[in-house]
């Protein structure tokens, strides 16, 4: 069977859908939100280098390193903050976050 | 070779607002903890001469259409790089007065900024990303920046997970135009999309419109927005509600009218929807609510209502209404923050509703500002709100979306309720017995706040008369160059 262009389509949109599916689900640690936001950024990956490879078009293939980049970036920022969380809570569990609310 | 001098004198302003930053954060880590305070002077300095050079720069397009400097980004530009000097100085005092200054507070903002510039100034889809992340990531840092403080580590949290959900959302859909309109500049995209828009663009648009709804906190986008209101330091949430509030709407309003003119009827039927819920939920949410702050975060939500109904006009005055409506709303809010920045009683800083009863008598020219920015803001005529809203709904009307007109002023009658009640705690209710009187007021939170009050009214008379000619001339260059 050839792989085409929708083939790699669909698993995009599935890592995707299991990545947003992850950040609202799971109630849990907030460890596996920073995992899921991983998952939607590199299953938007696999759509641009895919699109990529079907237009000739080296465009995609260079925002995907920007989005390589702007990810490990945004993990950093994110564990940072996380740490502070912890810090001032003792807990990084999801349902913790919940000082304020209305 | 010439053509990358061009292109950086183009782009100079972000340039400049890069390195400058860099090198204040060399100064910093250098000088150590002492150096806030000079560290903040030079950001504003560097933030007022970044305004100058994008507003005597020369116009045109660089990095193969990339990056775009036409009068829409300039007069965007000159808005968000001022407002962020003007959070710098709201900043910097009260830092000071809770023990967590630090140099890092102006270097991010003075980040932010250039991300933001980036913003107001993207022609494709890989520098629109990269500018809604430098801004955002710098933002979410400026969210939990008092680290010691549980409710701004909270807010932090939640602002990153939900900001980096959006950027997901944003990016996927940018995925999805450019696999199908084979391209990532904006004009190539039009081109396309004018003569075929195909099911798969259209779906791409909507997620990259739900990514922007999430950044500007229009509803049912919002969820972050009062939680972050409340949990992160005060003059931090006054740069939230302006700078970014205005590069992401410029930044709106240049994709989908740069890039999606030719579909207009598909976006603008989901921005009307985006704007009446958040009338709606600016409105009713506002209305149970108890912390002055989070108040503001449902009124934010509001505008940002009117702002994207001036937008979903789809013509050079719906952009031209945004401009102007976006303007006297920045400060109006400079002026609300001002005033939460000047007051505090024994130390403890002044957040709830209740904690303005019987104002008038203790700090009479602050309760006259207060009264103004509340009348402005719930949209009386002559004050400057009333003209932003005029704006927009004229804009609004004229492109046949009269009925979202009238569901706006409904909502700004509602949203009403919620202002007369600060007034009306302030000049008619005694203050509670045994209530500590407020303390000497910090200069230059107290000189912004009047400063901007004034301008509300009766300054704005003056104010529009070259706000307006601004406005049109930077809408009607949208695109030239």
């Amino acid at each position: 069977m050839e792989i085409t262009l929708q083939h790699y389509l669909a698993v995009g949109a599935i890592l995707f859908t299991i990545g947003v599916f992850g950040i609202f689900v799971n109630r849990k640690n907030v460890i596996i939100i920073l995992m899921s936001i991983e998952m939607i950024l590199l299953a938007v990956n696999i759509n641009f280098v895919a699109f990529s490879a079907y237009l000739n078009d080296v465009s995609g293939q260079i925002m995907a390193m920007f989005v390589l980049t702007v990810a490990a970036a945004e993990a950093a920022v994110g564990l940072a903050i996380l740490v502070t969380f912890f810090r001032n809570r003792g807990d990084i569990a999801v349902d913790d976050a919940s000082v304020m609310k209305g | 070779m010439p053509d990358l001098i061009s292109a950086l004198q183009l782009s100079a302003p972000e340039a400049a607002l890069a390195v400058g930053g860099l090198v204040l954060l060399m100064i910093g880590a250098f000088a150590g903890e002492k150096s806030a305070r000079v560290v903040s002077t030079l950001s504003v300095l560097l933030l007022i001469g970044a305004t100058a050079l994008a507003v005597t720069g020369p116009l045109g397009r660089a990095f193969n259409g990339a990056y775009v400097a036409d009068p829409l980004a300039v007069y965007g530009k000159a808005l968000i790089f001022l407002s962020s000097a003007v959070a710098i100085v709201l900043g910097d005092g009260w830092m000071k007065r809770t023990r967590i200054a630090r140099f890092e507070y102006p270097v991010l903002i003075v980040l932010a900024s250039a991300g933001m510039g980036m913003m107001a100034s993207s022609g494709d889809l890989i520098s629109l990303y990269v500018g809604i992340e430098l801004h955002s990531l710098a933002l979410y840092v400026l969210a939990a920046f008092h680290r010691d403080d549980l409710k701004a580590s909270e807010a932090g949290l939640k602002y990153f997970v939900l900001g980096a959900l959006s950027s997901g959302l944003l990016l996927y859909g940018a995925s999805l135009i450019y696999g199908f309109a084979g391209s990532m500049r904006f004009d190539e995209i039009a081109a396309y999309a004018s003569t075929n828009p195909s099911t798969g663009l259209v779906f791409g648009l909507v997620f990259l419109i739900c990514g922007l709804a999430f950044k500007v906190s229009a509803a049912p986008f919002h969820m972050w927005t009062p939680d972050v209101y409340e949990g992160a330091p005060t003059p931090v949430v006054a740069l939230f509600s302006t700078a970014p509030k205005v590069a992401a709407m410029v930044l709106i309003a240049r994709t989908l009218e740069g890039a999606f003119a030719g579909s207009h009827d598909q976006w603008a039927q989901v921005l009307i929807l985006i704007s009446l819920i958040s009338f709606a939920v600016g409105a009713f949410g506002g209305l149970v609510q108890k912390d002055l702050q989070r108040l503001l975060a449902y009124s934010s939500i509001a505008n940002i209502g009117y702002a994207l109904l001036g937008i979903a006009a789809g013509s050079t005055i719906g952009i031209q209404s945004m401009l102007l409506f976006m303007t006297l709303y920045v400060i109006d809010q400079f002026g609300f923050f001002g005033i939460l920045l000047s007051l505090s009683r024994n130390g403890r800083p002044v957040r709830s509703i209740a904690d303005f009863a019987g104002l008038r008598k203790e700090r009479p020219v602050t309760a006259i500002a207060l009264t103004v920015l509340c009348l402005s803001v719930l949209g009386m005529p002559p004050l400057s709100g009333f003209w932003g809203k005029w704006a927009v709904f004229g804009a609004a009307a004229e492109a046949g979306y009269w009925m979202a007109g009238a569901a706006g002023l409904v909502a700004s009658v509602v949203a009403g309720f919620y202002y007369l009640r600060i007034i009306k705690l302030m000049w008619f209710d005694p203050a509670p017995d045994g209530q500590p009187v407020t303390d000497k007021s910090p200069v230059e939170a107290k000189a912004i706040a009047w400063a901007c009050a004034a301008f509300s009214f009766p300054l704005v008379i003056i104010g529009l008369t070259w706000l307006q000619p601004l406005t049109v001339a930077a809408a009607a260059g949208f695109g030239a160059g």
